[in-house]
């Protein structure tokens, strides 16, 4: 390290490689994707999104949005699901006694408490998921028991994570973000994920008012009110426009007055509503819900 | 005239050399910081009444917390740390600064870039990349500014006498090299009519974001301190190996780290960085060795000067690593990623950190640039008092409410009492930078009327007569 040239081309040669890592590579690895295939299907995943949406990331951009939001959900792992779809000949009583018995088995002992919980709420109602582990042969077995019992169930593979199912039904993966520009996956979660807010919340009025007055509908929520795209006016002839929010009162303008929507809020719930992230691929797959909690 | 008073000479000459560069480079800089610590409390003040600046689009969370990280990074700590490079390159040359107007024209651009930037993204003209907001008009101005004052800096590296290079000289050079690089790659792939595809925008955003805030403040901030620390303690630098052995770790580790391990991305991506992150406690635990080995039983007293700035931002340097290595630690990711917590690492980096540090060398730096010293000597003292309590409550606080928030599964609302603390850390940081602001003002407005009575009292004297009349 006695002259400056030596330096400098170490120096290359250690900060170059960071920059053929997650630079280069990525750029040739990532940046000739194409659509992926919705599994089981022919059709392509992404689709581009509706004009009104590509303009409303712009207003998403603008207003900093990705400051507090995410759009990017996670997966932990993966987990078997045994769940019950029949019962067979036997009664919901003497299933459940059947499977009370099986708790002494030793590869069920670290879920019996679990497995307990799931049959003291159980009245027999169907299909029910009664184990969830991280071992596939411990499923196998359980199911085979169930089978020797004249019940039938189906084993599916699921993801597991904190994210999941409460902000979207699978994991985000690189095809979603094929066409946005710029991609905000954002690095802080002040509030929500908005990855798959679309399928979550898909009425276009409660966006509106949740942009226009956030505590409407979560009370303590952080998030400011964004006023600033929505327009107070004067009912014309005293009749309310089509477009004007329903407020209740506290929130509700002057009498007279309404509030209505500027092109920009418009742009940006059609936004919102385009983040989907629920179509099964195959680097993502994921089972329909069959019993979603309300 | 002996040698001692021949060096004496020869210093006065090269502070006089850098005084304008200097004082355009941290004047500057001590107005975005206290603009963009302005930004940071008006931000943090969401949290108490989040309606509070509905009515105007500007003054919305979205807006103020970008804007305010650029200041800090783009509008302070970028400047004044190439300030004191300057400095030191000048003093380890034994040489004044070559073109020392240079670095002046560069700084005024450099400023002119950071207000474009400033005012496009208060005006919603964000690019919406993290730490790459600014506009394309203002990134140039930075990119070309950089490499002006680059070129002045390795000009008078060129001048050195010993042919041997000193460790601070590694450090330094290796950031005027990387933020070029890093900084025009990420903006002509992102902030550009022709990004790159899909999610490589993200992968790139965050390996620049992570090669800024961690590599290039870490490269600077552990440069000055490695020259600063030996010369006020008294004692050589414990050791030159161990600095070599730190500086390659560093750039080899430090510059893979970063990406968030859940990212919707090929897996290698953040595999490879969650290691990269990991391997960093090799250069933390070699800088923290050094640090200690050279000022342990120094006989130095600090008294709230330069050497207590120095010790604290290093301490600081070698939490904001670990916060890092942390992050990247499977056990903990899951949640602690997206959360307050990395906020908290980049504020330890930027303010309890780099700032700090760089405030330890511009104390040291500025008495000597003006004659009469710092106007108010006693501020140093108190805002090294600001900084220390602003680290402790915005760190903290930040740190606590990421960990809350990871532990009740993101729910926003267990975030908010850490967050309300954190507004006093801006407090006390915004208070401290104004005791700087005052000196460093004050230092600039007394020379300038120094300068304007010589030329007064120039114009006013006699003229000179010629001997030679007709």
């Amino acid at each position: 390290m006695k002259n400056g040239f030596a330096v400098f081309f170490a120096v290359l040669v250690a900060l170059g490689g960071s920059w053929l890592g997650f630079v280069v590579a990525p750029a040739i690895q990532l940046g000739k994707a194409k659509q992926a295939i919705i599994l089981n299907t022919t059709d392509t995943w992404p689709l581009q999104r509706t004009g009104e949406a590509t303009l409303g990331l712009q207003i998403y951009r603008a207003n900093g949005c990705a400051t507090c939001h995410t759009e990017q959900i996670r997966q932990d792992g993966v987990a078997a699901e045994v769940t019950l779809t029949s019962l067979g000949k036997s009664k919901p009583e003497d299933l459940k006694a059947f499977l009370q018995s099986l708790f002494v088995l030793p590869e069920l002992a670290k879920l019996t408490n679990n497995l307990a919980a799931t049959l003291k709420d159980w009245k027999g109602d169907l299909p029910a998921t009664l184990l969830t582990t991280g071992d596939k042969t411990v499923a196998d077995a359980f199911a085979d028991r169930l089978k020797a019992a004249g019940a039938k169930s189906e084993t599916r593979v699921v993801a597991t994570g904190a994210d999941l199912p409460r902000w979207g039904v699978r994991r985000s993966v690189a095809a979603d973000y094929l066409y946005d520009f710029p991609v905000q996956l954002g690095s802080l979660r002040v509030g929500p994920d908005l990855a798959d807010v679309g399928a979550r919340l898909p009425d276009a009025n409660w966006q509106l008012l949740h942009l226009y007055a956030p505590k409407l509908s979560v009370t303590n929520s952080a998030m400011p009110s964004f006023k600033f795209l929505f327009d107070v006016r004067q009912k014309i002839n005293g009749e309310t426009s089509p477009d004007a929010l329903n407020l209740p009162p506290g929130f509700a303008p002057a009498a007279g007055y309404e509030v209505v929507p500027k092109l920009e809020a418009k742009e940006l719930v059609a936004y919102l509503l385009s983040l989907r992230a629920d179509a099964p691929l195959y680097e993502a797959p994921f089972s329909p819900i069959t019993s979603a909690k309300p | 005239m002996n040698s001692a008073e021949n060096n004496l000479d020869l210093n006065a000459k090269i502070d006089a050399s850098c005084r304008v560069p200097l004082l355009a480079l941290f004047g500057g800089a001590a107005l975005w910081l206290v603009v963009g610590l302005l930004l940071g409390l008006l931000a943090s003040l969401t949290f108490h009444a989040p309606d509070m600046f509905a009515c105007c689009p500007f003054a919305t969370y979205g807006h103020l917390a970008p804007a305010a990280n650029d200041l800090l990074v783009y509008g302070f700590a970028i400047p004044a740390g190439l300030g004191v490079l300057l400095w030191i390159f000048a003093r380890l040359s034994s040489a004044e600064l070559v073109l020392p107007l240079v670095p002046v024209v560069a700084a005024n651009l450099w400023h002119l870039g950071v207000f474009i930037g400033f005012a496009t993204i208060l005006g919603g003209g964000s690019s919406g990349f993290t730490w790459l907001e600014f506009p394309r008009a203002a990134a140039m101005l930075l990119g070309v500014s950089f490499v002006l004052i680059a070129i002045s800096a390795v000009a008078t590296f060129a001048q050195r006498k010993e042919r041997e290079l000193y460790p601070s000289h590694w450090f330094l050079l290796a950031a005027l090299l990387w933020f070029p690089w890093i900084y025009s790659t990420a903006n002509l792939f992102l902030v550009t009519t022709w990004p790159v595809r899909g999610v490589t925008q993200a992968v790139i955003n965050w390996w620049f974001a992570n090669n800024l805030v961690f590599v290039w403040l870490a490269l600077v901030g552990v440069g000055v301190a490695f020259y600063f620390l030996p010369k006020i303690a008294g004692r050589p630098l414990h050791s030159r190996f161990y600095a070599l052995f730190a500086f390659w770790t560093l750039i080899l580790f430090g510059t893979w780290a970063g990406l968030p391990q859940g990212a919707p991305v090929p897996a290698w991506l953040p595999t490879t960085s969650a290691l990269a992150s990991l391997l960093l406690v090799i250069p933390l635990i070699a800088v923290a060795v050094i640090v200690l080995k050279t000022v342990w039983g120094a006989a130095t007293v600090c008294k709230g000067g330069p050497f207590c700035y120095l010790r604290f931002g290093m301490a600081a340097f070698i939490l904001s690593g670990f916060f890092l290595i942390v992050q990247a630690c499977p056990q903990f990711s899951r949640a602690l990623e997206f959360t307050w917590f990395g906020a908290a690492q980049t504020q330890l980096q930027i303010l309890g950190f780099f700032a700090i540090v760089i405030f330890g060398a511009i104390y040291e730096i500025l008495p000597r640039l003006v004659d009469g010293g710092l106007p108010f000597p006693k501020f140093v003292r108190a805002q090294h008092w600001c900084f220390m309590l602003g680290t402790l409550l915005l760190v903290g606080s930040l740190a606590f409410a990421g960990v809350k928030q990871g532990q009740a599964g993101f729910d926003p609302a267990a975030a908010l009492s850490g967050l309300r603390v954190a507004t006093l850390g801006w407090t006390f940081f915004l208070l401290g930078s104004l005791l700087f602001a005052a000196n460093i003002f004050v230092m600039t407005i007394r020379w300038k009327l120094a300068l304007v009575k010589t030329v007064i009292a120039y114009i006013k004297s006699p003229l000179e007569t010629s001997e030679e009349q007709p």
